[in-house]
């Protein structure tokens, strides 16, 4: 009796999370079945999730890669460029601070801290202004470095790499000292190597956020050919006439990278981030 | 690693009592190497800027060359700015919103996703998870289509089975924040959800245990137990929530652009943006800014002080 009652509450679980899911992956069967469309087609009937298979085309995806001298490939690899080279800056940085604070006793330590925790809580946006003019003046508008920089040591990967750190017992790094290791080694080599999951989790989710990002490269790249992949696309839309054909196309072009990425990582990525945490 | 190289090369360095002292003061100049790039960008592109932005809301300044000190006139103007106040109560009321749904619903799924009956943990984990990969501006693209005023839209299609509708989604307020609402539980729901998981399973079992000795029931254990014990993640759900909700911008760039009839889709940032970059205002876009980082920080401070993030639990 007993029994049976649990097995139809797993049952029953499963169907509404099954249900949620379903919910969740619409907006994206929207995207993908639009763009097999003629542009036409989705202005007439708008989105729907019919699709006849007869009438599938890949047209769209052509036509994203030659339209206007194949500017999506411009926007690709920005986005591509600036992604990969803004993860990389944002891991070994944060990684160190998060190490410095957790694992040593200095002066100024609670101090530092607390500006990580202040600015966890103030949006950095309401600094677009000053930092639109501190990038012009330094000659970085319409530049990689421009939308990179401002950005390499966000203060939330910095706080999660310090939660991470600070588990791991200080006892590594005296072996090490008496062995005669440097400090530099002793991170690189000891603690790097311990601290993986927090890695890999903060990999997704940086380049999540610096491929997504929007507000901030739209106000630094002026010419065309230097957008990223969203405010290209948005481009698209104008009020003399949307080009549903590039939209959803490269909508979907935009996701494939990060998806890929997250599911060959998701194991690591999850427990990573169930195991590091937000201890507070 | 430069002592120890240093200590290969140089003979001088061998001696214990020179090499002893070298590695002090190496542990003593070491955390200051490691914080440092916080501390650099912090001090160009945080605090710089900062400083920059509250001087530049005292001036009136028409191109970043020509500037003119004006006092508070800014400040003035901004009090006395209907569409600040709009901005102000179209982010609170989107803020309230997302709140109210993204704390408790994503709790849930969290408590059932713990819970060892529960089949295709890692599946569900990964698809409720994946909205927040997407761009907002992308996903934000087929919201809009979604929201068409049309009949053929989807929602309006899926009203129009019920016999009502068609509804112009995007031009009227409580439709559209609507639509800003449902545009963030979705892309967020599966984060959040992941956040509290990391509570959940931090949570030791013995206390549940106890708890089940003394007859406790599930009420009472998720009450006294679950609840006080991922107090940290709420708050820190809570701060980022308030922050996003404050500086929502990309879902509203996409569905209106920088105007919105009436205003229904102002923010802090669109508004910033649209003074700064449409008309070209930049000190009363500072102006703004600052504003904005009061409240926040206000906010944020209070709700945390109340739930007390930095007391040591």
């Amino acid at each position: 009796m007993m029994k049976a009652k649990k097995r139809v509450s797993t049952l029953i679980t499963t169907l509404i999370l099954s249900v949620i899911g379903f919910i969740i992956l619409i907006p994206f069967w929207f995207m993908l079945v639009s763009s097999f469309k003629e542009s036409s087609d989705i202005f007439a009937q708008g989105l729907n999730i019919h699709i006849d298979l007869s009438s599938i085309n890949f047209s769209n995806y052509g036509k994203l890669f030659t339209n206007n001298n194949g500017i999506f490939l411009s926007w690709f690899k920005n986005s591509a460029l600036i992604t990969i080279i803004q993860t990389v800056l944002v891991l070994i940085f944060c990684s160190m601070v998060g190490y410095g604070l957790a694992q040593y006793r200095f002066r100024g330590r609670n101090f530092i801290f607390m500006l990580v925790l202040i600015m966890l809580m103030v949006p950095g946006d309401i600094l677009l202004i000053p930092l639109y003019k501190l990038v012009t003046n330094l000659g970085l508008m319409d530049t990689y470095a421009g939308v990179i920089l401002p950005g390499i040591v966000p203060p939330a990967t910095v706080f999660f790499f310090r939660q991470y750190a600070i588990g791991i017992p200080n006892d590594y790094a005296e072996a090490a000292r008496i062995d005669g290791a440097g400090e530099f080694r002793i991170f690189s080599q000891i603690y790097v190597p311990m601290m993986k999951p927090a890695f890999g989790a903060m990999t997704i989710m940086t380049s999540m956020g610096a491929w997504n990002n929007f507000l901030w490269p739209l106000i630094v790249m002026r010419s065309d050919e230097n957008l990223v992949i969203p405010a290209g696309l948005l481009t698209a839309m104008t009020p003399y006439g949307n080009n549903y054909d590039i939209v959803f196309s490269g909508s979907i072009m935009s996701i494939i990278p990060i998806l890929i990425l997250f599911l060959f990582n998701q194991k690591s990525f999850i427990s990573g981030m169930t195991v590091g945490g937000v201890k507070g | 690693m430069t002592n120890d190289i240093t200590a290969q090369i140089s003979p001088k360095s061998k001696s214990p009592l020179k090499r002893e002292k070298k590695k002090i003061n190496m542990q003593k100049i070491a955390p200051y190497l490691f914080v440092s790039p916080f501390i650099i960008v912090f001090l160009v592109f945080s605090l710089y800027p900062f400083i920059n932005s509250i001087i530049m809301s005292f001036q009136r300044i028409s191109g970043f060359d020509e500037t003119t000190f004006i006092g508070l006139e800014n400040y003035k103007r901004l009090f006395a700015d209907p569409v600040f106040y709009k901005a102000l109560w179209n982010v609170t009321r989107y803020t309230f919103w997302t709140i109210l749904i993204l704390i408790p619903l994503p709790l849930l799924l969290a408590l059932v996703m713990n819970n060892k009956n529960t089949k295709y943990k890692y599946f569900f984990r990964s698809i409720f998870f994946i909205p927040v990969l997407t761009s907002t501006v992308i996903v934000g693209l087929v919201f809009k289509f979604a929201f068409s005023k049309e009949p053929t839209g989807v929602f309006n299609s899926w009203l129009s089975y019920l016999n009502i509708g068609p509804i112009d989604w995007l031009n009227n307020s409580g439709t559209a924040m609507f639509a800003l609402v449902i545009v963030c539980v979705w892309r967020w729901l599966g984060v959040n959800m992941i956040y509290f998981l990391s509570g959940l399973q931090n949570i030791p079992r013995e206390l549940y245990e106890c708890a089940e000795i003394d007859g406790a029931s599930k009420w009472d254990k998720f009450k006294s137990i679950t609840l006080p014990m991922i107090k940290p993640i709420t708050t820190y759900v809570l701060t980022i929530s308030i922050l996003a909700g404050f500086s929502l911008f990309n879902e509203t760039y996409v569905y209106w652009g920088a105007q919105s009839p009436d205003n229904i889709g102002t923010t802090f940032l669109t508004y910033i943006y649209k003074t700064a970059f449409s008309d070209g205002d930049f000190g009363y876009a500072c102006t703004l800014g600052v504003i904005m980082f009061v409240i926040v920080v206000a906010i944020n401070l209070i709700q945390v002080s109340v739930r007390g993030l930095f007391k040591e639990d």
